[in-house]
């Protein structure tokens, strides 16, 4: 597939909510290469939180919506491994057999997480305008698992030399998020993040990155409640700030 | 909750997440069973095929599930092989106190046995003055502690070996303390090997029946396992009835998926075949061999097409090593004999949603799980399936305790959740509304369980809708 | 009762239609082809890490190693089977060595007749072996009349003679080959070693329930 003149761009809840910066930044990165960005106002949920829960009749209703609102063919962006993953593994499973399964099959088709459609699609390459820093990676769950993300994000990180990028000791282990296991299971949950939380310390960065707001929104919180000056940012922010938004 | 858990789980999690110790143990214990199975499946596309083939044999033999049972009870009884049926736990350990009754013994010794511990064959048996003696090292050091397994492969996972010495010492008559591993082992082979002498009747699981030859197949690494299938003149097999495969050929890709997953090993020490008890002219192996076959809620979970895929598996238990709930609560916490990811599932749809659904919800869906299973069982799909049955309405129920979560407050939350994502004036209008929050929404509900941990989290004044438009970005 | 159980575990089974589960078209990925010269590195390889002590005799001379062992290990009974393929070679050379040696222990009647001095006085067990498997580094045994299945159990030692001749790459391989499917003994095994666990803290101990040493002697 070559590189497209248009992209739809969906924000996710999450960032639409609590890391709006993010998601312009997101947008920014994209357009910067000379690709059009679309932000369907009608967008909301891709119906996540729902599903997980087993309110499988409500997520689907809110992933009929996303459907219909994303209706040309152009690629859907996502700046999430696990809202990318809802759509492009989850949608096909939840309509088949329905009449949506086609529509549900060519919405999926047409899923990227953002940092795979930058590295594969724009094939970006950035010069590093930013001040040394050290900073870790925490490897979001659906981004690995289900949208093989975490090689391109990686990859991007790769291309800034004023980066040192230490890796965490579990990088790969659940931060303890799980959307409302959060809160259905707050002891457990606790730990897990506690645990991420003590490896991103033990690395000495000053910042952990990652490609999915909910595992930021649950570190960040849980470093700020121990009181940690450690930053936690999206990769697309992180980026920005880096090129074109250090200028500003 | 609707629900009324027939166990505290969240009182199991709260003790087990503060002991330090058994929290040190699991890590140190999930690192070393992760590292072993990484190092011998060393060629990753090859361990996916693998895996592959393994989903389709085991997918094979439920597709044939009914006459495979068949051939297997036709071609076990052919050889001598004593076949018995029991739909609940209870008649399968009625026919195992059957059996030892009519030898006039009152002790068995054990092999490990997962569908044993389901059954609570022992403390049946003791109930009815029968003793159970387990030989395996790591069952015999809980079942002196009074202890139930906490791991399906390594049962006494938990246990240092500071307190395996103070076990030793207390419980077995003139024992001396020692901390050294080597004494402890032969102290426990001195004890048993009097046993094994002795013993006229011994139990054991099924790792993989056979149907094609009527064999039933075990690995171990101990011998107890053979001590108690060869030495005695009795042996009683059991198993569910889901461990059947078609084919011979069907278990040597299963038998490395198994111990490979399992404890990271190319091959156990003894991979014991058993196909007939004693013939007329051999010397040794039991005269008699029984084989119980137990139903206990696997018929009805066959029965959904989702959900079946509960039975693909081979109790290999390297979800529960992958799993990063099970490494910080351990197995004890799931108050079931099945724990981990595999527990998770299985529980709820043996025992009921009502009784045990509480058990899918301790999961973050993390998917470290299914990535590792040796036989593709989808098991964040399963869980997710299992949290909407909990919620479903209607008379006919896939999963017993089917709808017994359903409550006003939960029901309103997510139809509230869906009309704010529909309607694209009332999803303006709560970003709107979050926005004006900011970081000062009242901790009721599930804000105070975040807030425990976690500080507010802040949402922004303007939300991205908002500073796309003011971008120009194009709505279409 | 059970033949009521069996019948509802059927009728249960037969209402689903299981004959519309999806099986993949999926082969088992193929081993790669080994000769037997690797064949025979690879089992020595794997077996040696695994504790047995392995010893290559020719054909002719395999006795005079197991007799070498045997003064060496100090044995003073061994078990063996008389009507076994090496039974005859075993008492040949017994008769014809004049020196001490452990004493030829037959296993010529049923265990319940010896089962005391089995699992306390005997030293090492000898038996042959059916073949063996490369690429996990076990032997493959087929307990018979003549060489009963707790030879290779109870006695604290188990000597194996294996043909190299006889040693397949893979298990599957051997299944084919000897045509398990179309005859299984009342008892097939496969060994890979010592008895061993881990069960305390990860701390590998070798001999528990099963052997504590394995001999094989491989005959080229």
């Amino acid at each position: 597939m070559r590189k497209p003149d248009k992209v739809y761009f969906f924000g996710t809840c999450l960032i639409d909510m609590a890391f709006p910066e993010a998601g312009m930044a997101a947008i920014r990165l994209i357009q910067k290469e000379g690709v059009e960005v679309i932000f369907p106002r009608q967008q909301s949920c891709c119906g996540q939180p729902a599903y997980n829960s087993g309110f499988m009749e409500e997520a689907a209703a809110v992933a009929r919506k996303q459907i219909r609102v994303f209706e040309r063919p152009y690629p859907i962006v996502v700046p999430s491994g696990s809202c990318a993953g809802m759509m492009k593994l989850h949608y096909p499973e939840m309509f088949a057999g329905t009449s949506m399964a086609s529509a549900a099959h060519h919405f999926a088709e047409r899923v990227f997480e953002w940092s795979s459609f930058l590295v594969r699609m724009l094939q970006v390459r950035y010069r590093d305008l930013g001040a040394p820093v050290k900073a870790t990676w925490h490897s979001s769950c659906h981004a690995m698992r289900e949208m093989g993300a975490v090689t391109d994000a990686k990859s991007l990180i790769g291309q800034f030399e004023n980066v040192e990028l230490v890796p965490l000791q579990r990088e790969e282990e659940c931060c303890g998020f799980g959307g409302t296991f959060s809160v259905k299971q707050p002891a457990i949950s606790a730990a897990m993040v506690n645990d991420k939380i003590d490896d991103i310390v033990n690395t000495g960065a000053s910042t952990v990155l990652a490609g999915d707001c909910g595992c930021l929104l649950n570190i960040n919180g849980a470093m700020a409640h121990r009181g940690l000056a450690i930053e936690g940012k999206h990769l697309a922010e992180f980026i920005w700030e880096r090129t074109d938004g250090n200028r500003t | 909750m609707a629900t009324a858990p027939s166990f505290d789980f969240d009182g199991n999690v709260d003790r087990a997440l503060a002991d330090g110790q058994l929290r040190t143990n699991l890590r140190r214990a999930m690192d070393i069973l992760v590292e072993k199975r990484r190092a011998v499946f060393d060629d990753t596309e090859n361990l996916q095929a693998l895996r592959s083939a393994g989903n389709a044999i085991k997918r094979r033999a439920l597709s044939k599930l009914p006459q495979l049972l068949e051939k297997l009870e036709k071609n076990c009884e052919k050889n001598g092989i004593r076949v018995h049926w029991a739909e609940e736990t209870q008649e399968a350990n009625r026919i195992v106190l059957d059996i030892v009754r009519s030898h006039g013994v009152a002790e068995v010794v054990k092999g490990k046995s997962m569908v044993s511990e389901e059954m609570h064959l022992n403390r049946y048996l003791a109930d009815h003055d029968v003793e159970a003696l387990e030989t395996d090292l790591g069952e015999f050091i809980i079942q002196l502690n009074g202890e139930t397994p906490s791991h399906i492969i390594v049962p006494a996972i938990h246990k240092n070996k500071d307190e395996v010495a103070d076990i030793f010492h207390e419980k077995i008559p003139d024992t001396p303390y020692t901390e050294d591993v080597e004494a402890l082992t032969a102290i426990a082979r001195k004890v048993l090997r009097k046993r094994f002498a002795a013993a006229k009747v011994g139990v054991s699981g099924v790792n993989f029946a056979v149907a094609e030859t009527g064999t039933l197949l075990l690995v171990e690494n101990e011998g107890n396992g053979r001590m108690c299938t060869t030495a005695p003149d009795v042996h009683v097999a059991v198993m569910g009835l889901e461990k059947v495969v078609e084919k011979l050929s069907d278990v040597p890709p299963l038998l490395r998926l198994l111990t490979g997953s399992a404890t990271g090993q190319l091959i156990t020490t003894y991979v014991n075949m058993i196909t007939s008890p004693r013939k007329e002219a051999e010397k040794d192996g039991p005269k008699e061999v029984h084989l119980v076959i137990l139903d206990n809620g696997r018929s009805r979970i066959l029965a959904d097409p989702e959900l079946r895929q509960t039975l693909l598996c081979i109790r290999c238990g390297t979800c529960l090593n992958h799993c990063p709930v099970y490494l910080r609560i351990g197995g004890h916490a799931y108050g079931h004999v099945y724990p981990g990811p595999i527990g998770k599932i299985l529980t709820p749809q043996m025992e009921g949603l009502d009784r045990a659904g509480v058990l899918a919800l301790a999961s973050s869906l993390c998917g470290a799980c299914a990535e590792v299973c040796p036989v593709k069982i989808p098991i964040p799909s399963l869980i997710r399936r299992l949290r909407a049955e909990s919620y479903a309405g209607g008379d006919k129920k896939a999963v017993p305790g089917g709808g017994c979560s359903r409550n006003l407050t939960e029901t309103m939350i997510w139809k509230g959740w869906e009309l704010v994502n529909l309607m694209p004036t009332a999803n303006r209008l709560s970003l709107k509304a979050a926005g004006l929050l900011g970081g000062r929404a009242p901790k009721i509900g599930p804000l105070r369980k975040w807030t425990c941990t976690r500080t507010s989290p802040v949402f922004a004044r303007e939300s991205l809708h908002e500073r796309t438009k003011k971008e120009g970005v194009k709505d279409e | 009762m059970s033949s009521g159980a069996r019948e509802r575990i059927f009728a249960r089974l037969h209402a689903t239609d299981t004959g519309t589960i999806e099986v993949p078209k999926v082969d088992v990925p193929p081993l790669a082809a080994s000769g037997k010269e690797e064949n025979l590195e690879r089992l020595q390889q794997l077996m040696t890490a695994m504790r047995t002590e392995v010893h290559l005799t020719d054909r002719g001379s395999w006795t005079d190693r197991l007799v070498e062992l045997a003064a060496e290990k100090q044995w003073k009974s061994l078990l063996y089977g008389p009507d076994s393929p090496i039974g005859s070679e075993l008492t040949a050379a017994w008769d014809s060595i004049g020196k001490a040696l452990p004493e030829l222990v037959p296993y010529d009647g049923t265990v319940d007749t010896f089962k005391e001095r089995l699992f306390s006085s005997i030293d090492a067990g000898i038996t042959g072996a059916k073949g063996a498997v490369a690429d996990t580094g076990a032997i493959i045994l087929w307990p018979t009349p003549a060489e009963p299945r707790l030879m290779s159990l109870v006695p604290p030692v188990h000597i194996a003679v294996l043909d190299a001749d006889r040693i397949y790459g893979s298990f599957a391989e051997a299944m084919e080959a000897d045509g398990w499917a179309k005859q299984m003994p009342t008892n097939a095994l496969l060994i890979s070693g010592p008895s061993k666990t881990a069960d305390i803290e990860f701390t590998l101990v070798f001999g528990v329930h099963g052997p504590k040493e394995m001999v094989v002697i491989i005959r080229k």
